[in-house]
């Protein structure tokens, strides 16, 4: 394949806090290819929404500050962007949906107003048009009598109808990248299954790639074709989903999967990971896993591991990936 | 054995108030006719969708609420009976842990202060040095420390904060504790961490637990016995094992369905439960799930079913005898998972070995 769609080198976003520089987001990198689906995984703190914030440019400054990096979407490095460019391409070729549907939509409009507002600003559509295209675009994500729906408010409608909303919202202007942050988290998991298989089907109707913000293991491995771990700022692991799941190598990445109950199977003792989140002000020297990983040695300690290819197209940030047993 | 907890017929209806004069305009019937029983040392898992009334019934267990109707009897005494002083003496028999424990914390009480008042409310410990030695155990026992005691709640991680939040509910020696979702704001590792406290916790003082959550694989871990609540009543009831190797529910069975599994070599199973939850406002005639159910047939719109017991398991379904064997579930975890697993335990356990010596 030629160029990826979207590339983000060594991307570096510090919030300045109470005299403090957390650097929420420090010298990730990564790549989505055309119509692919790449998942940022981690937990509370580790950066993967403020990276995705970052590609939109909509990380609040201050106290947020891009201090290095570059995001370059089909040729073009949009931290250097203009500002009337990222209007254009935020809702136009760059779509998104977040968490919480009700705070994301406007209650005074209804949900037709606002999908045919995106329609016509970056489409030029005329308002009777965009009503049109709006209706059908409520009938792709599979909201019931959307001729009716269109007219509602967003307080009319249930949670997941309006996600179902604001993925047609996001899908209005046939955008190539789609950035999905927690898209099902609020929501309940009958509902959280219908969402995802129509995020599924969307994909491969409209062929935009995606990039699917989420602490849950189990979206990454059921929707995505790539995934990017991510701790403390940093990325720990990426790999291809079978290669992660299949072959997980970093520490953290097999902490991680470990501590995830089944809802299969007899139950067992979970795994925990011991201690807590380095602070992202003063984190440490050498890994910032390596405070709680069993295999940290002196090296670990005062060197950060670079990422390193494991396996095709599998890279990890751990000195002693492949861990394979010695004793 | 006679059962820590027994509710009979608990029914609760919220008003709905509209308008200026705030009449009445309709009901909402939160929790309907729910029979169920807890046997001392017992996890009882209560789970469904948000909506379902499984907070509602946690409430009304513990009488923070007060029922429409029905019969609450804790440890053999009829609840409903008290109140004042011997309701408060028996409050101290039946705790609860909520979900965010940062908003059922007191922002401006230190976490000593926090657990030092049930303590004097109940007249559990009255010195200074006796409550003093309270505290540190039940911090210790939840996994703090004692210099922990003199921080405010702001001061901790998520985590942390729950395991407060365990210590308050534990202050006064309860037999039975609900917990309220209490794992479903933390993130994964920490959630592991609260899941095993609250099973060792349960081990060591023979607890009772009425463990409400919308996450089947968490209770998969943690439940002896679950019940399934769709809107306000109770459609299912089984033990563990049975309930997640033979659901007899459809309702049950969507919401197995549901739950994405952490492996990319098995397909996401296609979605039985079609469109949203009708509101508790306009609940459907006959079985409340048939405007979703993939199976169901007139009858099921007409005639209500009664949850009536089928083998281990009770159930509210007509069609409960039809019900399809689920295929039993592979392993979830890789081979280079549980390898890489078992040598980073055995370096850890080699560590604290050597610390200790």
């Amino acid at each position: 394949m030629s160029e990826p769609l979207l590339k983000i080198e060594d991307l570096q976003v510090h919030f300045h806090v109470g005299g403090t520089v957390q650097r929420a987001v420090d010298g990730v990198g990564f790549e989505v290819g055309r119509g692919q689906t790449v998942g940022i995984v981690g937990e509370s703190g580790c950066g993967k929404s403020v990276t995705s914030l970052a590609i939109m440019r909509l990380v609040p400054r201050p106290p947020g500050r891009y201090a290095g990096g570059r995001i370059v979407f089909d040729g073009t490095d949009l931290l250097k962007a203009k500002k009337r460019q990222m209007r254009a391409l935020r809702g136009g070729r760059i779509g998104m949906i977040f968490q919480e549907p009700m705070t994301s939509l406007n209650p005074v409009y209804t949900c037709g107003a606002q999908i045919a507002e995106s329609l016509t600003a970056h489409s030029g559509l005329r308002a009777h048009a965009a009503r049109d295209r709006a209706i059908e675009l409520l009938q792709l994500v599979g909201l019931p009598s959307p001729e009716k729906r269109v007219d509602d408010f967003p307080h009319q409608l249930s949670g997941g109808q309006r996600q179902r909303v604001m993925i047609a919202m996001a899908l209005a202007n046939d955008p190539d990248l789609l950035i999905a942050d927690e898209p099902t988290t609020a929501l309940d998991v009958t509902i959280q299954a219908q969402i995802l298989e129509l995020m599924d089907d969307l994909k491969t109707r409209t062929g935009a790639a995606t990039i699917l913000v989420t602490h849950d293991l189990g979206v990454v491995a059921q929707s995505c074709d790539q995934v990017v771990v991510m701790y403390a700022g940093q990325v720990v692991e990426r790999a291809p989903t079978a290669a992660l799941f299949a072959d997980p190598q970093h520490p953290y990445t097999i902490g991680l999967m470990a501590a995830v109950p089944s809802a299969d199977g007899a139950p067992q003792k979970l795994s925990t990971i011991p201690g807590s989140l380095p602070p992202l002000d003063r984190p440490p020297a050498g890994c910032r896993f390596a405070p709680r990983c069993a295999l940290a040695d002196g090296q670990c300690h005062t060197t950060p591991p670079p990422l390193r290819e494991i396996a095709d197209g599998h890279v990890a940030a751990c000195w002693y990936a492949p861990i394979e047993g010695t004793s | 054995m006679t059962p820590i907890l027994a509710v009979e017929g608990l029914t609760k209806r919220f008003p709905v108030r509209r308008g200026i004069l705030r009449r009445v305009v309709g009901h909402v019937e939160a929790v309907r006719d729910v029979d169920l029983a807890i046997a001392p040392g017992e996890t009882l898992a209560i789970v469904g969708e948000s909506g379902c009334g499984k907070s509602t019934l946690g409430r009304l267990m513990l009488r923070l609420i007060e029922p429409t109707a029905g019969k609450v009897t804790l440890d053999g005494t009829d609840t409903m009976a008290l109140k004042g002083p011997a309701l408060r003496r028996l409050r101290r028999d039946m705790q609860i842990i909520f979900q965010d424990p940062f908003g059922s914390l007191n922002p401006r009480m230190s976490v000593r202060e926090t657990l030092a008042e049930p303590l004097k409310l109940h007249g559990l410990a009255d010195t200074d040095d006796t409550i003093a030695a309270a505290v540190d155990d039940l911090l210790m026992r939840c996994g703090l420390s004692a210099h922990h005691a003199g921080r405010y709640p702001h001061e901790f991680s998520g985590g942390q904060r729950q395991r407060v939040g365990i210590a308050r509910a534990l202050a006064t020696r309860p037999k039975l504790i609900v917990c309220d979702e209490p794992v479903s704001a933390l993130d994964v590792s920490v959630q592991a961490q609260i899941l095993n406290l609250l099973a060792a916790l349960q081990q060591d003082l023979g607890l009772a637990y009425v463990f409400i959550s919308h996450d089947l694989a968490v209770v998969r871990h943690v439940a002896h016995r679950v019940a399934v609540m769709y809107l306000g009543r109770i459609v299912e009831e089984a033990p563990a094992e049975d309930l997640f190797a033979k659901p007899l529910h459809p309702y049950t069975r969507s919401l197995l369905d549901a739950v994405p599994r952490p492996d990319p070599t098995r397909r996401r199973e296609t979605v039985s439960a079609k469109g949203d939850a009708p509101s508790a406002m306009a609940i459907p005639p006959g079985c409340a799930f048939h405007t979703r159910c993939p199976i169901a047939t007139a009858r099921c719109s007409a005639e209500r079913p009664a949850l009536r017991p089928l083998g281990t398991t009770k159930v509210a379904c007509h069609h409960a005898e039809d019900a399809p064997v689920r295929p039993a579930a592979g392993v979830t975890a890789s081979d280079a998972l549980r390898k890489r697993l078992a040598i980073l335990n055995e370096r850890r356990r080699a560590r604290e070995a050597e610390v200790t010596a």
